[in-house]
């Protein structure tokens, strides 16, 4: 299979353009690292962003970056760090989890992805802060939408729209979004050995208290024993994490506040800046997710029903799973099965709300079954409808969302 | 204010009135129709106030179920509708036709359910924005975007609209704010998107919706994010001799790692009007004035003032003042949200919405009063200087046409000049009919032919919200691409 890698906006155009008018299939990819997520995509060639790299516009006091699809979310990392900035949604990086190395992939794929950290319960998720994009659509059209401006309300929010879509309606070219200072001090209150119901019960409160939690995450104790921060994998016991990010002033008296209103569920441990850097960076590479090809879902559901989901699926098969999102955002791994446990899993999801994404598996499982939520008819009806205004010719990753799609 | 042309209304249909306000009745009970003429005139406008369309009848209805008989009906039938929450738009976002049916959800305003743990209540559209806060406040919550109109605007509005408010550099604007809707498409079909949980399965078909001023669908109920308040809230009052220092103190904040949850901006004339108006204490002897809203502990607050203090001396501020009292801090930003109230004491005036980088204000507000003045014109400028979006208000004599006409021209050039430098031409109200021409200046044709697909997707007739966001001539366009 050819990839080919063009290196400017209306190479790229013309290739798509190419493949329209033949009605050829292409395969779109940043770098690659989430290539195994989706049903398998047919196409004789792959077109690839890598080559579209560098940041094209930082203004750090208007808090607005923009950069070509291809570049490393690594690289813009470090620029926005040399100014004391980050990215606002953490976003998660699946490379580990899927086989491939840390630290490879591109942010057009980001947002393409709308793949969001534990950042997101708080500030929101990578589609939130997207302000504008340039991309190509299935007709071979370069279009622009939103710009590069915090606030932009002219015309429909096509950028927004066009996030998360997994390169089925369009390739991003260039990628404008918001970018927020660093934290000074970063600290985690922490209570251990609690039970995924309590642990829900802790998370939710203490979202709902004015401290600015802005992470919350469960790890029963088979996954916190895969942690590799020493501080939260030695104690033995399930890890209920809560951080606390401002000026360092702030974080202690935060830290104690909350504390006090968790006491009820046990003492709290804070740690400190640098161990909860640690522990918050590893998460966000998915550290405690085993390395091989076993079936890997992703849930999402209202925060106070992640433990139920988890329960309800364990009647049918044996699973490890964490929460994120204040128990909102389930990862769970279970033994290999014919359908990677899909009919149970959707059964479950049927019953409290949500959607489950087979995150990874054999490539002859995900061509099976349903690796996204299946939709309901209205929703379905809107999508086909979308993806035909974008790409009528169906040439862009088809089927790697919903078969025919 | 009437430049803009509106499409001549479909001969057909008007013939037809009698029978489909029977009809309409028929649906949904004659208590829940508005057919005559007293009765229409108070939806023949918006915030918008120059343009006027009498509307063929106006709906009212009380459930979702209605709300899709209704449209069923009206698709059937080839009869254009036109969403209506409060009618506070300012573009004409709301404004009728004399061939449609005004569907207002002003009757469907209940809170349905609050559910803390999760953080979210889902509530019908019709609900004001400030009674989500409302009906949360009690225990410590709040509903995050608060566009100055929040005592009056519906939640339907403010989904159509994406609105924001003077608090969205911190929180956000609706679309970072909404996990669901309940939708009734043209055809009358209900769609359910998003719930309680924080991403979407599968197209982001919220983010489509959110912003798309009425012409998908009509949204009836929405799942938001409600948020747990700050312990505590202070503004601060910073005033400078001249845009230059107050746009640069802006810079200064944001670049130093502190983002307060507002910073807004009021230049000379504009803090004349709001403190005759609120008595809030605002200098008056200043070019330009900030209110910048810091939130925490008192401590905190303490210290956080203590360093925008320390950030603002560079730019040897003439007058700073930080408030002393939540009573002070009322006042504050009841100056500063009663502005448009004020400045229409005095004048009639015609509202901007563009949005620029901060780092073009000084010579986007010197451009401003060049193009008022060389119109004969005076501006007022409010800006939301955190994220940008400028307000320049136009002030003319509403009964002096050709003054009306030079406040259409003078506001057209302000946003190309917005979009000539960088930003755009609605930060927050949105296109509307007001702006609908001047889209070809931001957008390539290929640019409006991405997005008129989209809306063929949800109303392939284009019955929904007619005329508005798009030149008319494009629609011509999107038929011979198709």
């Amino acid at each position: 299979m050819a990839t080919v890698r063009p290196a400017a906006e209306w190479e790229l155009s013309n290739l798509i353009l190419a493949a329209a008018e033949r009605g050829k299939p292409v395969e779109i990819m940043g770098a690659g690292t989430k290539r195994g997520v989706g049903r398998p995509v047919q196409a004789a060639v792959t077109i690839s962003t890598a080559g579209l790299r560098g940041v094209t516009l930082y203004e750090p006091t208007e808090l607005v970056m923009s950069a070509r699809a291809g570049t490393l979310v690594s690289d813009i990392e470090s620029q926005l760090a040399e100014k004391g900035q980050m990215l606002p949604f953490e976003p998660i990086d699946l490379g580990p989890a899927l086989g491939g190395q840390a630290g490879r992939g591109t942010i057009g794929a980001v947002f393409a992805t709308n793949l969001s950290g534990a950042r997101r319960v708080a500030t929101g998720s990578a589609r939130d802060h997207l302000l504008g994009v340039h991309a190509i659509n299935g007709r071979g059209e370069a279009f622009k939408s939103g710009g590069r401006v915090l606030k932009n309300v002219t015309g429909y929010d096509v950028a927004r729209g066009v996030a998360g879509s997994w390169g089925t309606l369009a390739v991003l070219t260039e990628v404008t979004f918001k970018v927020v200072p660093r934290p000074e001090r970063t600290a985690t209150v922490a209570l251990f050995g609690l039970t995924d119901d309590l642990a829900t019960e802790v998370m939710c409160q203490a979202m709902g208290t004015p401290y600015e939690v802005s992470g919350a995450v469960h790890l029963p104790q088979p996954m916190a024993q895969r942690l590799l921060t020493p501080e939260f994998r030695e104690p033995g016991k399930a890890v209920t994490a809560l951080r606390i990010e401002n000026l360092a002033s702030f974080v202690a008296y935060r830290c104690d506040k909350l504390r006090e209103n968790l006491a009820p569920y046990g003492k709290a441990e804070v740690l400190g800046d640098e161990v909860s850097r640690a522990f918050w960076g590893e998460l966000r590479r998915l550290s405690v997710l085993q390395q091989d090809s076993r079936p890997l879902w992703r849930i999402s559901t209202k925060p106070t029903n992640g433990y139920r989901v988890v329960e309800a699926i364990r009647r049918y098969m044996p699973v490890d799973a964490f929460y994120d999102w204040s128990g909102g955002l389930i990862w769970l791994e279970l033994p290999e099965a014919a359908d990677a446990g899909a009919s149970d899993i959707r059964r479950v999801i049927a019953q409290f709300g949500g959607h489950a994404t087979l995150m990874r598996a054999e490539p002859a499982v995900r061509s099976a079954i349903d690796v996204f939520q299946p939709l309901e008819p209205g929703v379905e009806r809107l999508t086909r409808g979308i993806k035909s205004a974008f790409d009528p010719a169906g040439i862009l990753n088809p089927g790697r969302m919903y078969a025919a799609i | 204010m009437s430049s803009i042309l509106l499409p001549e209304p479909n001969p057909d249909i008007l013939a037809r009135r009698d029978a489909i306000i029977a009809d309409l009745k028929a649906l949904v009970g004659a208590d829940s129709v508005v057919s005559d003429e007293d009765g229409r005139r108070a939806f023949e406008t918006d915030g918008l106030t120059a343009y006027r369309k009498m509307p063929l009848a106006v709906v009212l209805p009380q459930s979702t179920e209605e709300v899709s008989a209704v449209l069923r009906y009206c698709h059937q039938n080839g009869v254009k509708v036109v969403a209506r929450g409060a009618g506070t738009s300012l573009c004409g976002g709301a404004l009728p036709a004399e061939d449609a049916v005004v569907v207002g959800v002003s009757k469907m305003n209940r809170v349905l359910d609050v559910d803390y743990a999760s953080r979210t209540a889902v509530v019908q559209t019709g609900i004001t924005n400030l009674a989500i806060s409302g009906a949360v406040g009690k225990d410590g919550f709040f509903y995050a975007p608060d566009p100055s109109s929040q005592l009056a605007c519906t939640l339907a509005g403010n989904l159509a609209m994406n609105s924001g408010g003077a608090h969205c550099l911190k929180y956000g604007v609706t679309t970072n704010n909404v996990l669901g809707v309940k939708m009734v498409l043209m055809n009358g079909e209900i769609v359910e998107i998003g719930g309680q949980h924080l991403d979407a399965p599968g197209y982001d078909l919220l983010g489509f919706i959110i912003g798309s001023e009425g012409q998908f669908g009509i949204t009836t109920e929405a799942t938001v994010r409600i948020l747990r308040a700050a312990e505590h809230a202070r503004p601060m009052l910073l005033g400078f001799a001249s845009t230059e220092d107050a746009g640069a103190c802006v810079s200064a904040i944001i670049g130093s790692g502190i983002i307060p949850v507002a910073i807004e901006y009021m230049d000379k004339p504009a803090i004349e009007v709001c403190e005759a108006f609120a008595k809030a204490g605002y200098p008056l002897d200043v070019e330009a004035l900030l209110i910048v809203e810091v939130e925490g502990s008192e401590t905190e607050i303490d210290d956080l003032l203590a360093r925008l203090v320390k950030i603002a001396e560079p730019f040897k501020p003439k007058s700073m003042k930080v408030s002393s009292s939540p009573a002070e801090s009322a006042k504050i930003w009841r100056g500063r949200k009663s502005a448009f109230g004020a400045i229409g004491r005095i004048s009639e005036y015609y509202c901007m919405d563009g949005t620029i980088p901060l780092k073009q204000l000084p010579r986007v507000l010197t451009r401003i009063s060049e193009i008022c003045g060389s119109h004969g014109l005076r501006v007022a400028n409010i800006f939301h200087a955190g994220d940008g979006n400028l307000h320049p208000l136009i002030l003319y004599n509403a009964n002096d046409p050709r003054e009306v006409e030079k406040a259409e021209l003078a506001g057209a050039d302000i946003l190309k000049l917005c979009v000539e430098v960088g930003g755009c031409l609605t930060g927050e109200h949105g296109v509307g009919v007001e702006k609908r021409e001047l889209m070809r200046h931001q957008f390539s044709e290929t640019d409006l032919l991405v997005q008129m697909r989209i809306k063929s997707v949800f109303d392939p007739d284009w019955l929904l919200n007619p005329a508005k966001v798009f030149p008319l001539a494009e629609r011509e366009m999107l038929e011979n691409a198709a």
